[in-house]
């Protein structure tokens, strides 16, 4: 089995830690080569040629890749699919742009977050806002899916692949970039920070928002926040951990002021160690929390940023 | 310009799901069963269109069993202006896979010739998240996934897309697939006097061979269990107590 890996890369950076993590799904369906697509990605690929268990590392360095524009990346990997069995990425916003492109463009049926390997044609999946974990066969010829990255460990380093450019795929230029507005932060990224502390609607306003920030950066952690908090306005977008946003397994896991709606849980179930501050003992937070304090968060969260 | 918008019944987003316990799927009888969120959002864009003179036909789809004109109904309540049918299944537990529908909405849209087709980015019942790319790659089109703001301007539509660490904009050629993230808009909610004048819309049912797909899966489900649940753990008393834990316990701050 030969297994096209795309990487993650980001500006012309490789994502070490979600492209490792897939790394490692992909190693358990066969001989793993990675794809580089962007502008500038030399670096990326020397990255990943870095990666334990890459087999080869291909670099295709274009201006078209640079922006993670779902036509011109499905039109190379099809042009290049013939000669893998999977085609596999880490389930980010850009592969789940473009890999069920790239599926159905090989007249392959995708398969979406994939959790873990049963075997190279077997797969499970969360569907049903995780409620439910699916075991799948697939019957087509090339496997295309993506891969949860938070429950996979990362692949070590070590490995020394061979680097090869390969050239670009013609471009439709159907779609254009326009501007990417990203916040900067000096914090971690959500996806693969070690520790997250997230707030819900119980914090009750944007101002008192930036409380849970100054958690976070005393904790030297990520900021998240629930379904109801971004709905609310407390907190943008990006930082919504759940089934419809980001999927983290950290070692530390804090949540205030959030209930535990399913489609939370779903998001951050697999932490290792969860805490969590709610004033309502009843909160479906708890069932999941290895430490729970039931506490007012306006009294607990400043009391323990002292204490900490 | 015509819009093509596809919608799916699921069920109930505040339905609490079963799993059975013989393995073999979601109980979904006797179920609420609702429009997918996100197709609410995609039907609310196109409403939204339609009343800015930019769309002057909005056809609604849905794949799956004769009940989904139910959903139909619903989205012609809210505004769309006529409906289409596929009826692929007679078993609700039967979910048509993204690729199938994408091949049945390829052969809608060549028949119907809309301009723009706008989904949602997933149903929540199977999360996949595939059927506008699909859709978009089978007719050539350029696509704009998870769109939290859409302008169409003549011959090209600019979208903000929801994507890792922020925002993206981009410029898509029309014709093209737009999928809605959830901060598009806020979806109407349709009034009696439009659910009685719905009734009298145009609803067309038609089946996949009569449109030339073949609609069998190419994923065989093995089994459908129960995530695996997490032991629930201690009540602390106090802040102190819970860094102490944190701190000699679990060893992780």
């Amino acid at each position: 089995m030969a297994v096209l890996l795309i990487a993650e890369v980001s500006g012309g950076t490789l994502a070490v830690d979600a492209t490792a993590k897939a790394l490692t799904a992909a190693k358990a369906m066969g001989d793993v080569t990675v794809l580089c697509a962007s502008a500038g990605c030399g670096g990326a690929a020397e990255a990943a040629a870095k990666l334990d268990g890459v087999s080869k590392v291909l670099c295709a360095d274009d201006a078209a890749y640079g922006h993670d524009l779902a036509e011109p990346l499905a039109d190379l990997v099809v042009g290049m699919a013939g000669d893998y069995s999977h085609i596999v990425a880490p389930a980010t916003a850009t592969a789940k742009n473009v890999m069920p492109r790239i599926a159905a463009l090989l007249d392959a049926m995708v398969i979406s977050d994939v959790t873990a390997v049963v075997d190279a044609d077997t797969f499970e999946r969360p569907i049903y806002a995780g409620n439910a974990i699916q075991t799948v066969k697939s019957a087509d010829a090339t496997k295309v899916l993506t891969v949860r990255t938070a429950t996979f460990d990362a692949a070590g380093e070590g490995g020394s692949a061979s680097v090869e450019s390969i050239a670009a795929a013609a471009n439709s230029g159907i779609s254009e970039w326009v501007e990417d507005k990203v916040a900067a932060s000096d914090r971690p990224e959500l996806t693969s920070a070690g520790i997250v502390v997230s707030g819900g609607r119980g914090v009750g306003s944007e101002d008192d928002f930036k409380m849970i920030e100054t958690l976070a950066d005393k904790l030297g952690a990520a900021v998240g926040a629930s379904r109801a908090a971004v709905d609310s306005g407390y907190a943008p977008n990006d930082w919504q951990v759940g089934q419809t946003g980001k999927v983290v397994a950290p070692e530390l896991y804090v949540a205030v002021g959030i209930s535990g709606a399913i489609q939370h849980l779903a998001g951050m179930k697999d932490s290792k160690v969860i805490v969590a501050i709610n004033k309502d003992e009843e909160a479906p937070i708890f069932q999941v929390a290895d430490y729970g304090l039931v506490a007012d968060l306006f009294d607990a969260v400043p009391e323990l940023l002292e204490k900490l | 310009m015509k819009v093509l918008v596809p919608v799916k019944r699921v069920i109930d987003y505040n339905v609490k799901v079963r799993v059975k316990a013989d393995g073999s799927g979601v109980d979904l009888a006797n179920v609420k069963m609702s429009m997918n969120p996100f197709d609410e959002i995609a039907v609310e864009a196109a409403i939204r269109l339609k009343e800015a003179g930019q769309v002057d036909e909005i056809v609604v789809v849905s794949v799956g069993v004769a009940k989904a004109q139910e959903t139909l109904r619903t989205a012609l309540a809210m505004g769309a202006d006529r409906a289409i049918l596929v009826e692929a299944t007679d078993d609700v537990h039967t979910d048509i896979e993204p690729l199938a529908v994408a091949k049945v909405l390829k052969a809608l849209v060549e028949e119907e010739q809309p301009g723009l087709v706008i989904c949602g980015k997933q149903a929540i019942d199977n999360d996949m998240n595939a059927t506008g790319q699909m859709l978009s790659a089978l007719l050539g089109w350029s696509q704009a996934t998870f769109a939290s703001e859409l302008a169409i301007e003549g011959e090209s539509a600019t979208v903000t897309r929801e994507v890792d660490g922020g925002l993206q904009t981009i410029k898509v050629k029309m014709p093209a697939v737009v999928t809605v993230d959830l901060r598009l808009n806020e979806p109407r909610y349709a009034s009696l006097p439009n659910i009685m004048k719905a009734k009298k819309k145009p609803l067309d049912t038609k089946t996949p061979s009569d449109l030339g797909v073949d609609v069998t899966p190419r994923l065989s489900v093995v089994t459908t269990t129960e995530p695996a649940a997490r032991a629930a753990g201690v009540k602390v008393g106090s802040v102190d107590e819970l860094v102490l834990k944190l701190k000699d316990e679990a060893g992780v701050i």
